[in-house]
């Protein structure tokens, strides 16, 4: 295929997403399933990506997703708290006068930098994660496949130990967790914010650095005989990785509005996880799909799983609440069973592929009904 | 400087109480090729893996380009156990690691394949170009480095005409014939632009024929790129055919060393190639 | 602390160390066998939660428990023996997801009490010290168990044949060692002690819910691993540690960090001794 074709190509997809976000932005009251969903869906994303640009892209199965999540959610809720609600949200324990100080200062900066200040709240999130990254990397990424997943997975935990303890009350509000936290205003925002954390990842792939990573996920020994500084690679796979974890964990907190501890927890590694497989282990675009869709299903489609079914008085047995999530896990082992692949596989999406898999479909019909029964293959 | 590209003292590699390679030492020269060979289980590969970096010896030092790269003497447990010579000869203890080695100028072969299998051969090549680019993640995801990456795309189709393997650039590097992935592995080498290339075993599972045509190509080689080649190899027609020097070892000891006509005629050569069965060629 | 209370503790932490024990000594099996973390293992006792009396309900769990073990191996480990080592572990991760869900769609996400076993929970007095009998027995019958096993592994022939087939898969099939069979029977043992350890841990535990298994079944994996994953004495020894670290760590008032204290241990045995404290050394060949 052409290259001006497939610019023509990306330049209508793109303006009919954008056509069609602007459709539910105007009409969100109407549409507030898809809203929301779709918010939720793009923020997952993030974090998918993120999460197979390690585990997929450099071979290292990290399960430390949620721990860095929790770190850019806390940090970015506790910019985006506003001062005159602090009060409201730390009332059981008391607020650290660290953070009340800091609101002060913040209250006194010039506007410009008000307005932009969710921005700067989930860069500084994402910092927070990456710099909790370097420092957890050194020691963890010298482990091997499975002692590295159970070490990153137990940081994970820690982290949520850490934000739950008594002894950080004043500033995480402990097993309360945060409340009132702003959030962007338009979904717009959001799916701006994912598109430049996701650009950037995709780009990094692309570039030597993701075919070093890549290289090292084939073969350690190979890669490092190439010249290949294997701790400093992973290290900034790793790192990179944490940093947008932890923003998509500051967007899902200003998506949520209110967070605590609970939410961080290992089954949150295992949803994504989930995402990673079934969109394709080291496709970023996979996981992009498989995010929205996942997302999608679990939290709208698939609904009527959890609620009891009737068909005229028959009530449907098996449906009830938990039912969706059986439904999910299943579907789960079965990708991982018979589909190791995923949905897209290590490809990634392109023109040239829907082409040929279109030509490939026309082939088929055509030939279907003329040499139905012919044998040759 | 010296002429000496390569050279090994007094290396011994001791795994526990099993002594692997005994007190070697060895030297290879600008633009010699040079083979290592012996008996199954000699410790040649674990020689080779000393030499890059890959174990730190128990004792003795390697030098590339008459700079230190490896040293190392007994500690610990291991002082107990130590079974080779020269015991307090070395104490300095430095080990580059095998990135930086071929950083220096160092490249090898794997004696079992070891390519990126699910990567194309063009992608195989062109993750050797990484190490010399300049470029830092963010320069390189904002495709700043363009020019670079231009130069190091253009290299790697050189480097595939020449080792003919420019119709193959789009396959998967493990659905390429075994002949293809040998020289894929050499290009790969190649393509770090090293001075001195470790080839193990390169005719391994080849039929005399595609040893022959091996034989001219590393001939070539050693022209096209100004190499010097230092490599394992059990076929001895060609090993005799290129070889300027040879090195025998034979349970981890150096027994020979000299031209191939010197190695031929040496008697303890042929004890320790007779007295063991000839299964050399599987 | 006072001399009896510290012995009221280490009693505590004994009996919790035992049961970690138990439960560890089965992930330890199954790494032993398949280098495979079975995520799963401290979701399959979750199921013991039906309530039923005692005297059914003891034996009932202990077999459904294995029950679930071998289908938990023959359905999502086995199809995936040769493929890379990711999608292994991924697939547990799968099963262990998916049975937490089950569990939760069975039984709800609410804590239920756990099915009270009146004998067990009979208090004791020895000296200052008093517990429940459970506490006492727990220990002892880690031991005994523990020994059982031991001469079940070293002297006899379907523990030669674990023992083979944990050296090399291939090799013990050539030497006409059923591969399958041998596996299965190594998720039997390791998920029969499971049981009997979760029914000794969650006796001490008011109430259980769906998710009660996964944190102290990573527990009993770090146990596993700071004794050297692999070896059984080394499961013991790490799930006894770090029963009596925890204990002592609640007692001082630490309890949140009682997770978090396992998991920096995790890393720390990683980072100097990552074969544990009894594990063998692999060398990579190149």
């Amino acid at each position: 295929m052409k290259t001006s074709k497939k610019i023509i190509y990306t330049i209508i997809l793109s303006v009919l997403v954008l056509a069609f976000l602007f459709f539910l932005d105007v009409n969100k009251n109407q549409y507030g399933m898809a809203y929301t969903v779709l918010q939720k869906g793009i923020i997952m994303a993030v974090v998918a990506v993120s999460m197979n640009l390690v585990t997929g892209f450099t071979g290292l199965f990290s399960l430390g997703q949620a721990g860095f999540m929790a770190i850019g959610a806390y940090v970015t809720a506790i910019f985006l708290i506003p001062s005159e609600s602090i009060g409201d949200v730390y009332y059981i324990s008391g607020v650290s006068p660290v953070i009340l100080n800091f609101k002060t200062w913040m209250d006194s900066l010039p506007s410009w930098i008000q307005a932009i200040s969710p921005y700067i709240a989930l860069l500084i999130g994402g910092l927070a994660g990456a710099f909790c990254a370097a420092l957890i990397g050194i020691p963890v990424l010298r482990l091997k496949s499975d002692y590295l997943a159970i070490a990153t997975l137990g940081f994970s935990e820690i982290v949520r130990a850490v934000i739950s303890s008594p002894q950080m009350d004043t500033i995480t509000n402990g097993s309360y967790g945060l409340k009132k936290i702003q959030g962007f205003t338009s979904l717009f925002q959001t799916f701006a914010v994912a598109t430049v954390c996701i650009s950037f990842m995709i780009l990094l792939i692309r570039s030597t650095y993701g075919r070093a990573f890549k290289a090292i996920r084939e073969d350690e020994i190979a890669a490092e005989a190439m010249g290949i500084n294997l701790f400093k690679h992973k290290e900034l796979s790793f790192v990179i990785g944490s940093f947008f974890s932890a923003v998509s964990g500051g967007m899902l907190a200003m998506f949520m509005r209110s967070i605590d501890s609970k939410t961080f927890s290992i089954s949150l590694t295992y949803d994504i996880l989930l995402i990673v497989v079934i969109g394709g282990i080291g496709s970023a675009t996979g996981s992009i799909l498989s995010a929205l869709l996942v997302t999608v299903s679990k939290e709208w489609w698939l609904r009527f799983f959890d609620n009891p079914l009737y068909i005229g008085n028959f009530q449907v047995p098996l449906f009830r609440t938990g039912f969706r999530m059986v439904i999910f896990s299943i579907v789960l082992l079965i990708v991982v069973l018979f589909y190791q692949r995923g949905i897209m596989g290590r490809n990634e999406f392109s023109w040239d592929r829907i082409a040929e898999n279109l030509l490939k479909i026309k082939k088929l019909l055509r030939r279907n009904p003329k040499e139905g029964g012919s044998k040759n293959v | 400087m010296s002429n000496c590209v390569l050279r090994v003292e007094n290396a011994t590699m001791q795994f526990g109480g099993v002594v692997a390679v005994d007190n070697l030492s060895l030297e290879v020269n600008h633009k010699e090729i040079v083979s290592l060979i012996g008996p199954n289980g000699a410790g040649k590969t674990t020689a080779f893996n000393i030499i890059t970096g890959v174990y730190a010896p128990t004792n003795g030092a390697v030098y590339f380009k008459d700079q230190m790269i490896t040293c190392n003497f007994p500690k610990g447990s291991m002082k107990k156990l130590y079974a080779g010579q020269n015991l307090g000869k070395y104490t300095t203890t430095m080990k580059k690691t095998p990135d930086q080695i071929t950083k220096l100028g160092m490249a090898r072969t794997f004696q079992n394949i070891r390519l990126f299998k699910e990567l194309t051969a063009f992608e195989n090549i062109l993750i050797a170009k990484h190490m010399r680019s300049k470029a830092n993640f963010l320069s390189a995801s904002f495709c700043l480095n363009y020019k670079e990456e231009k130069k190091a795309r253009e290299e790697t189709m050189q480097l595939l005409e020449i080792l003919g393997l420019l119709d193959v650039k789009d396959e998967r590097a493990d659905s390429l014939p075994y002949g293809q992935q040998r020289h894929l592995e050499i290009a790969r080498a190649l393509a770090t632009n090293p001075e001195l290339l470790l080839l193990d075993e390169p005719a391994a599972g080849m039929n005399p024929q595609e040893t022959a045509e091996l034989t001219a190509f590393i001939y070539d080689l050693r022209t096209k790129f100004n190499l010097t080649i230092f490599m394992i190899e059990h076929h001895m027609d060609l090993v005799m055919d290129i070889s300027d020097r040879i090195y025998v070892l034979d349970f981890g000891k150096l027994i020979a060393s000299g031209t191939p006509e010197e190695i031929q005629n040496n008697q303890r050569v042929i004890d320790a190639y007779l007295g063991v069965p000839e299964d050399g060629e599987e | 602390m006072t001399l009896s209370t510290f012995f009221q503790h280490a009693l505590t932490g004994i009996s919790l160390g035992g049961a970690y024990a138990l439960i560890a000594i089965g992930y330890t099996m199954v790494y032993g066998i398949l280098r495979l973390i079975n995520f799963a293992h401290g979701d399959i006792f979750i199921f013991s939660m039906a309530s039923l009396p005692w005297q059914i309900a003891i034996p009932l769990v202990c077999i459904l428990t294995v029950a679930l073990g071998v289908l938990v191996e023959k359905s999502a480990y086995k199809p995936l023996r040769s493929a890379p080592r990711m999608s292994i572990m991924i697939s547990a991760i799968g099963v262990s997801y998916l049975l937490q869900n089950l569990a939760t769609y069975l039984f709800t996400a609410l804590p239920r009490a756990y099915p009270e076993i009146p004998f067990l929970k009979k208090i004791f007095q020895i000296g200052p010290v008093s517990a429940s009998l459970v506490t006492f027995i727990t220990p002892i019958l880690t031991l005994l168990l523990v020994i059982a096993l031991l001469f079940l592994i070293n002297h006899t022939k379907f523990g030669m044949a674990i023992r083979a087939v944990s050296k090399d898969f291939e090799t013990a099939q050539l030497m006409g060692i059923r591969l399958n069979n041998t596996i299965s029977l190594t998720f039997v043992i390791g998920s029969f002690l499971a049981a009997i350890g979760s029914i000794l841990y969650f006796t001490d535990r008011m109430s259980v819910t769906p998710f009660s298994g996964t944190l102290p079944g990573l527990k009993c994996f770090v146990a596993a691993v700071l004794g050297g994953i692999g070896s059984i004495p080394g499961a013991v020894v790490g799930g006894f540690v770090i029963g009596i670290c925890e204990t002592y760590l609640v007692a001082m008032g630490y309890s949140t960090f009682s997770d978090a204290f396992t998991f920096i241990l995790l890393i720390i045995i990683l980072l100097f001794r990552p074969t544990g404290l009894f594990g063998e050394k692999n060398i990579d060949k190149v």
